[in-house]
């Protein structure tokens, strides 16, 4: 199963439509609740960056049998350093994302502690691509 | 604790909810602004947040919490309820400061996560 979203840039009120709709999915399909749960996670913190850091961007999902591919990608200023973007803690969120409750430098990494697999991505001045799996069983 | 005796507690007000999520037994809790912290969470039903807006809702869809608790006199819009409907989520406004209220569940033998 093929799934396509777009992503609006600073749309934070349609933030999570994408993980929702992929949670609904995930669920008619009998997948266990905790595996649900890193995906959605995983997705809706690589949701909010699209929206928070880029002009917004496109999520695909892949559901296979064993397992679901995850990519979303943005047209965005890119990550200078991801090794960096990695660490806990380090933010270039602006004000209006940190209001929303965002922004406190944990996205990428709780991203990587959900998922079995992570491919990030990036040219400064051309966007990012954040590729994520996660194994059903 | 159900959920019901905890909104009275805090003598808070029950914005929406089913019956049978009001007589669950609640035994842990997590209380932030932050919704970055909340996303890391491993489990727990009850969020008690002072931070009211459709993020708040959507970060619990996300996170599997199905009980909000707004605090400090934050009042849910139409549009958190109906997502919160949506969801199956049980939302509860409370006037008391967020001390306050996670004093008094403390009190009362709901444990923290860690």
């Amino acid at each position: 199963m093929h799934f396509e979203y777009k992503v609006i840039e600073g749309d934070f009120v349609n933030a999570g439509i994408a993980s929702s709709s992929v949670k609904k999915t995930l669920k008619q399909l009998n997948i266990p609740p905790a595996i649900i749960k890193r995906v959605v996670v995983a997705l809706y913190e690589a949701e909010v960056n699209a929206i928070a850091h880029a002009c917004g961007g496109t999520v695909t999902a892949d559901i296979d049998s064993d397992k679901i591919r995850l990519v979303v990608a943005d047209k965005g200023p890119g990550i200078p350093d991801i090794d960096l973007a990695m660490q806990e803690g380090y933010s270039t969120a602006r004000p209006e994302v940190r209001d929303m409750g965002f922004g406190a430098g944990m996205g990428l990494p709780n991203i990587k502690n959900n998922v079995d697999k992570l491919n990030v991505q990036s040219t400064v001045g051309v966007g990012t691509t954040v590729e994520m799996e996660v194994n059903f069983n | 604790m159900t959920v019901k005796e905890i909104a009275e507690l805090l003598e808070a007000k029950i914005v929406c909810g089913t019956e049978e999520q009001l007589t669950e037994d609640i035994k842990t809790a997590f209380a932030s602004d932050l919704m970055s912290d909340v996303l890391t969470l491993k489990q727990t039903p009850l969020l008690l947040t002072g931070l009211c807006n459709v993020q708040t809702i959507r970060t619990c869809e996300m996170a599997g919490l199905e009980i909000i608790i707004f605090v400090r006199k934050k009042k849910a819009t139409e549009e958190m309820i109906e997502l919160a409907q949506d969801n199956d989520m049980v939302l509860i406004e409370s006037d008391f400061s967020m001390f306050k209220a996670c004093g008094l569940l403390y009190a009362n033998d709901i444990k923290p996560l860690f």
